[in-house]
């Protein structure tokens, strides 16, 4: 399991991609993907490309990365969710707090 | 400046002894010498030195038996043993590896070599240490964390186990320890006779996913015992997990709310897989899915209490399941998913043995047994077929009040968001001689308002009810019309009158609607087995009469009690 996160040149917009298993082992990993950066992005991207399985520690943490990106009016997208991932975001009915694409 | 070592010299040459010992004294650590094997053996137990130097060939007892004997000794701890020897054949230099050598030490003595060695075998002496210390470190941390669970366990059963789960029409599964997989089970009786189960699932493992259960199931069973509404059990449950758990934690969960008496079950699901409703006759499988954020995520504000209604005949059953079940995940990384839980349901005949059938095919698929998975089957059998216990009443039982009476009246705004039955029933359970009917007088209390609410006030049409489809149209049309709804009232007169030997409970309901031919639907309900209201005759079977005026606005029940009964 490996996080990168990667700001858009013009510092409004951080992509964090998560590669592997995203489950309880990545929680500090993913939280210093956004804490620990000096930026404060408007829109947030977490790109799925690379994950093979999240389990609902994961969904927590998406949770916890809406509330750190403003709770409600967090903007956050979810990308490239393989049809595991896709299929778990559903039955939790994630669709209704964030942009999943 | 390593630390100063003890070290067991065995030498049978008295100048060879005084040689090594010069080198180890001069290294800065301690000596004891032997002659022979039997005196090592006996220094070492009484000195325990952490290093030995044996000399292979020795007088009484040579240094093969010597290093056997301690070793045994020494038990887990390292003792290095580096055998001093003039042998030079391969064979030789085995033995003393095989009788528990460490090393080996060609004579003559190499100071040099000698000391490297020492100080080698400390650190391997000392790297063994802290292994065994790790060790016992982390055993006792375990033998804390096992009792601590059990001790939780013993805590969180008593009040999980205050439920139904042993009804006759409940069958589940789940692990002894599935409380610390975030896993829960729960089911208790309505007072009205029907029953609520949940099955839940919080976020993550151990004790941080098992800490939730405990709220999560106090505020389960009190509001079920008081006859609290699906809808109002979950709006509590949300808002007190939202309020106390960390942002992050949260329980997947699927309630339902089964009728006995009406045959119906109200679904909720947030987050759990599908469940499903077996269908006795034809066999269907209806998915019950999740249309729900999970339970305490949402503020209160944003909860959607929005449940489905389903019609049940005898014999249908409805089966739920942890997520276990679905990701259970073999060794090529696959997930057992649901194409294989359907593979399941349609191999199985005999409906008793498919709990048994999906562990099978879950332990055949991963290659072991799968034991964090939790499974729960309710059937809809005849109310009369469950033997449940007397309805709880946690009041002052004190003396109760024999003479009395009061009215209320609900209107739009409260009938919208409010369910008074639990209010009247505690108050109408103040009265000690109606105790025992509880379970009747709130059915009955249940039947009445819901026909004064649905009938009257939003005056929905109970013949939509008789096939499913109309089934679900009439559960849409109560909600939207409820939401809509601006006048409108619901009365209940209730009087509490002494009687000789006992005491006599009236209430009469009535509503701002028309008002109904209560004959005709009386006749009506009774000639149908159908799926739209058995509500009439039930209230006419549970009290001791049941009467309506002329006009047909309002209903008048009565229930009476002997003293001492």
């Amino acid at each position: 399991m490996a996080i990168t996160s990667l700001p858009s040149p013009d510092g409004q917009e951080l992509t964090i991609v998560i590669q592997g298993r995203f489950d309880f082992g990545a929680h500090q990993e993913f939280r210093d993907a956004y804490e620990r950066i000096n930026l404060s992005p408007k829109r947030y991207v977490v790109d799925l490309k690379g994950t093979t399985y999240l389990d609902s520690s994961a969904l927590g943490m998406l949770l916890l990365l809406r509330d750190h990106a403003g709770g409600d009016q967090a903007q956050i997208r979810l990308l490239n969710c393989n049809p595991d991932v896709r299929k778990i975001l559903a039955i939790s009915n994630f669709e209704q707090l964030f942009q999943i694409t | 400046m390593p630390e100063r070592l003890s070290i067991l010299i065995a030498e049978d040459s008295a100048a060879d002894r005084m040689l090594l010992a010069t080198i180890v004294s001069r290294q800065g650590h301690r000596s004891l010498t032997a002659s022979n094997g039997l005196e090592a053996v006996a220094l070492f137990e009484q000195e325990r030195p952490q290093l030995v130097l044996m000399d292979a060939l020795m007088p009484v007892m040579d240094g093969f038996e010597a290093a056997r004997r301690i070793k045994q000794m020494a038990g887990e701890e390292l003792v290095p043993i580096i055998f001093l020897t003039s042998l030079t054949e391969g064979e030789a230099l085995v033995r003393c590896l095989e009788a528990g050598g460490d090393d080996f030490l060609p004579k003559p003595y190499n100071r040099v070599i000698l000391e490297a060695k020492i100080n080698a075998m400390d650190r391997l002496r000392r790297l063994q240490d802290t292994v065994l210390q790790q060790r016992d470190l982390i055993a006792t941390h375990n033998e804390h964390l096992l009792n601590e669970q059990r001790v939780a366990k013993a805590v969180f059963d008593k009040v999980a186990h205050s439920g139904c789960l042993d009804a006759a029409n409940i069958r589940y599964l789940q692990s002894p320890y599935a409380l610390f997989n975030g896993d829960l089970l729960l089911a208790a009786f309505k007072p009205s006779g029907g029953m609520h189960v949940l099955l839940g699932d919080f976020t993550g493992h151990g004790l941080p996913a098992a800490i939730g259960a405990m709220p999560l199931a106090e505020v389960f069973y009190g509001m079920t015992a008081k006859g609290y509404s699906l809808a109002e059990i979950l709006r509590e449950i949300n808002a007190k997990l939202k309020r106390i758990l960390p942002l992050g934690v949260f329980c997947c969960a699927t309630l339902l709310n089964i009728s006995f008496q009406r045959r119906v079950v109200e679904v909720w699901n947030g987050g759990l897989p599908d469940g499903y409703l077996l269908r006795a006759a034809g066999g269907a499988r209806v998915p019950l899915i999740s249309r729900h954020l999970p339970l305490g995520v949402l503020e209160p504000a944003a909860f959607n209490d929005a449940y489905e209604v389903y019609p049940l005949e005898l014999g249908d059953r409805i089966f739920l399941l942890s997520d276990g079940v679905l990701e259970a995940c073999n060794k090529q990384g696959e997930l057992f998913g649901e194409a294989r839980l359907h593979e399941v349901f349609a191999a199985n005949r005999q409906p008793a043995r498919l709990f048994a059938e999906i562990q099978q095919a879950l332990a055949h698929f991963r290659g072991e047994p799968q034991d964090d998975v939790s499974l729960v089957e309710v059937s809809l059998v005849e109310e009369g077929a469950l033997s449940r216990p007397p309805l709880a009443f946690a009041g002052s039982g004190q003396g109760s009040p024999l003479d009395w009476s009061a009215s209320f009246e609900f209107r739009g705004e409260t009938l919208r968001r409010f369910n008074p039955l639990p209010f009247l029933l505690q108050l109408l359970l103040e009265v000690q001689g109606l105790r025992p009917q509880g379970g009747a007088l709130y059915s009955v209390l249940a039947e009445l308002y819901s026909n004064a609410l649905e009938h009257g006030v939003l005056g929905l049409d109970s013949t939509l009810k008789c096939d499913a489809e109309g089934f679900a149209e009439y559960y849409r049309q109560r909600s939207s019309r409820l939401a809509r709804l601006g006048e409108g009232y619901v009365r209940f007169h209730l009087s509490v009158l002494p009687e000789p030997g006992g005491g006599r409970l009236i209430v009469r309901v009535e509503d701002s609607g028309p008002g109904f031919d209560g004959r005709a639907i009386l006749e009506q309900q009774l000639a149908l087995d159908s799926l739209c209201g058995r509500g009439l005759a039930l209230v006419r079977q549970l009290s001791e009469r049941c009467t309506w005026p002329a006009d047909g606005r309002g209903v008048s029940v009565e229930f009476c009690w002997q003293a001492g009964a």
